[in-house]
């Protein structure tokens, strides 16, 4: 039973809402209570073939050698593919945003990074045959040192997890080893402030566990094209990887899918429509490729790991004046959707508290655990378990309830986020105060006087004096490898469609000038208490400053080109770029 | 690999197809009979996805053979609507009880063997003839519920 707080932001409720707070009939749900709703291997072919993997037993092995020949010849099976029969054998999801360096293949050919990486695809005619043959492979294994750990797996000297980045750091921009975020002066603050306290907290890989398993069911169509049934979650990110991978034009497949037995972010990584279609089309037959549940928990990519220190300074009345992150994501062997987690999270901090000076660097770090990927608000989950978590500690140093300081470190209308966004909005407040109402919570007259609207703004409103910046983690000589621009160096091989030659990455970047350091006047300061008088509002939203946990864009392939393509523009996931 | 024809009664229909040995009821009833709402979530009898009522008593149709169903009735969640829907679809219609929908076939046999065995079952009844159904997105309350609610409205009718 939904509750509605009615006297709650009254005068911005009409309370005509048509949905919300009354019962609705899901528009699929006939099909669900009725067994029709079409999965996607509710689709019967004649003739199905089944592919199953040959998967890595070690967490990092090279290759010597894979054997099919006793494979070939085991009853059912009609062709085994390995990675030289993948048209463009190695891919990055995201850089059909144009974000990343392709790192990943779908059949690895040289190398293994992970435990139940697949090495070689055997077709045969029945799931049981396709086991049969894939026991039959043999893989000459070369066992290599493997690295588990994500600080471990950034000392010198750990193995290097995966070839695109040889520092076991995902680079953002082609600039920085980790993404940065910098609001004022957090040493300073932390100098000025009456407690330091400090926080390590560890999550854990979280498999989504949907109840149907990833799959596809590829087959040939009429005219040249590939139909493909598919449990994805991102239809057209698989079209787009399916046809990227196999180098051939979007419009020879035909994607069928959007009813999902469970996806929970599971099921975007797109490896399974590439591998269906590609074997649809080497054998000419309807080709299907599942998970089974054991690689469901084992291989499919779970929730990342997530390792984050918490260096908070906080004044005697509770005030938390500075708040430093460092923060480890476990983005296993490949890049996936960390680096993109990672942007979300650094958007988030410091939690929905106003801090006047924050500092984070947060690294995605390769190690040999098996690949990471989305699952229900990746990015902030556990960044969010851990600041909460510090909120408590940070209570209990200053002898303060939890809920208390909560609401005298809450976010209130007009305050200025760390990453340079005015706070809107907001109903921390109110929230933390039907919490201690319903759990009989005595609150303080002021916090019970709190309220989001009043408080915010003026001098919390303004950006920081003096923003304290650094150039660590600052990479030279790397290249954003862009793949919508075609600079991205790309192993593509002779393809059924036109293939497009690899062009040199760009040259270097120079490194950019920084912008001048404003003098450090107002470094450290406490911003007033919520109940303060608000001495007028920042300038409105009209201008909006490029936040400075984006560094500089990636240069152009030349000045000419970068004309061409207009203006300087922020996107939220690959920071500055020209359209 | 040899074939064996088996013929069975499926939701009230004599049916029949070849079967390859080792092949389970799950299989036999999607890939040969075409009744796809059976389905398959581990095939180890850990999530319930693929639970049919075999003469009456529900079961995991991936850990029977085909070849023992032979003679035998077999129930699932397709055959359960005649004109309208069954009270327990309407129920989880209703109750809003199913988000992806890939575990409510199994879900609904489950239930049906219940509400038949006990058409007054409590919430502790219903929790435990459900017990061995997964779903990993509603929680479980909204089918508990509607499981109830669909055990009332029978008996208002009966």
């Amino acid at each position: 039973m939904i509750e509605f707080r009615k006297e709650f932001f009254a005068d911005e409720r009409d309370d005509d809402l048509k949905e919300i707070g009354r019962p609705t009939i899901r528009q699929d749900i006939e099909g669900h209570v009725t067994g029709r709703s079409p999965f996607f291997d509710d689709h019967l072919f004649e003739g199905l073939l089944h592919v199953r993997c040959v998967r890595s037993p070690h967490h990092h092995a090279r290759i010597r050698r894979i054997d099919t020949t006793e494979a070939e010849r085991s009853p059912g099976v009609v062709r085994i593919l390995t990675g030289r029969d993948v048209p463009r054998n190695l891919n990055t999801l995201l850089s059909l945003l144009d974000f990343g360096i392709d790192d990943e293949p779908l059949l690895a050919e040289s190398r293994v990074a992970y435990m139940g990486e697949p090495v070689a695809a055997v077709i045969a005619t029945s799931e049981a045959r396709a086991r049969d043959g894939v026991a039959r492979v043999r893989v000459e294994w070369e066992e290599l040192p493997h690295v588990l750990d994500v600080e471990e797996a950034i000392r010198p000297g750990a193995p290097v997890v995966c070839e695109a980045y040889p520092t076991n750091r995902f680079i953002y921009h082609g600039r920085y080893d980790h993404q940065k975020l910098r609001f004022g002066d957090v040493e300073a603050a932390l100098r000025g402030a009456d407690h330091i306290v400090e926080g390590r907290y560890q999550m854990s890989p979280i498999e989504q566990a949907p109840i149907e398993t990833c799959g596809a069911i590829a087959a040939p169509e009429e005219n040249g094209r590939f139909v493909c049934y598919t449990s994805t979650q991102a239809l057209f990110f698989s079209l787009g990887t399916a046809a990227k991978m196999l180098q051939t034009p979007s419009s020879r497949l035909h994607f069928i899918g959007g009813t999902v037995g469970g996806g929970f972010g599971g099921k975007v990584d797109s490896l399974h429509e590439p591998l269906a279609i590609l074997a649809a089309m080497l054998t000419g037959r309807p080709c299907k490729y599942a998970f089974d549940r054991e690689e469901e928990m084992q291989v499919g990519a779970p929730r990342g790991a997530e390792r984050w220190y918490l260096t908070d300074g906080v004044m005697g009345d509770g005030r938390i004046v500075a708040r430093a992150f460092r923060g480890y994501f476990d983005s296993g062997a490949y890049t996936r959707l960390s680096s993109y987690a990672i942007i979300k999270a650094v958007g988030h901090l410091p939690g929905p508290y106003t801090i006047p000076n924050v500092a984070a660097d947060v690294y995605c770090v390769y190690t040999n655990r098996t690949p990471a990927t989305a699952m229900r608000g990746f990015g902030i989950t556990g960044v969010d378990f851990a600041i909460e978590a510090q909120m408590d500690k940070v209570a209990d140093r200053v002898g303060m309830h939890p809920l208390e300081l909560r609401i005298l470190n809450a976010y209130r209308d007009g305050d200025m986020k760390a990453h340079r966004r005015e706070a809107k909005g907001c109903a921390l407040v109110e929230c933390a105060q039907v919490v201690a109402e319903k759990a009989g919570i005595a609150l303080s007259a002021a916090a019970r006087a709190a309220s989001s609207r009043t408080g915010g703004g003026g001098e919390r409103g303004r950006l920081p004096a003096f923003t304290a910046t650094d150039g660590k983690g600052r990479v030279e000589g790397s290249t954003s490898g862009s793949y919508a621009r075609k600079s991205a160096p790309g192993p593509a091989r002779a393809a059924p469609a036109p293939g497009r030659p690899p062009a040199a990455p760009p040259a270097p970047a120079a490194a950019a000038a920084s912008p001048p350091a404003r003098r450090p006047d107002a470094a450290g300061a406490p911003p007033p208490p919520p109940g303060a008088p608000a001495a007028g509002r920042a300038a409105g939203g009209g201008s909006m400053p490029p936040p400075a946990a984006s560094p500089a864009p990636p240069p152009g392939p030349g000045t000419g080109d970068a004309a061409r393509r207009g203006a300087l523009r922020f996107s939220s996931l690959s920071g500055l770029r020209r359209r | 690999m040899a074939l064996k024809p088996v013929a069975l009664t499926l939701n009230g229909s004599e049916r029949a197809a070849f079967t390859e040995d080792g092949e389970n009821l799950l299989d036999f009833l999607r890939r040969r009979l075409g009744d796809l709402s059976p389905k398959f979530g581990c095939g180890q009898g850990a999530c319930g996805a693929c639970t049919v009522l075999l003469d009456g008593a529900p079961v995991l149709a991936c850990l029977i053979l085909a070849e023992t169903a032979a003679g035998r009735r077999i129930e699932t969640a397709a055959g359960l609507a005649g004109a309208a829907l069954h009270p327990l679809q309407r129920a989880f219609v209703e109750g809003f009880a199913a988000q992806c929908g890939y575990c409510t076939p199994g879900m609904l046999m489950a239930a049906v063997a219940l509400l038949r065995a006990n058409p007054r079952p409590t919430r502790e009844e219903v929790v435990a003839a459900i017990g061995g159904n997964l779903c990993r997105c509603t929680g479980y309350e909204p089918i508990i519920a509607a499981v109830l609610d669909a055990a009332g409205h029978m008996e208002r009718r009966a």
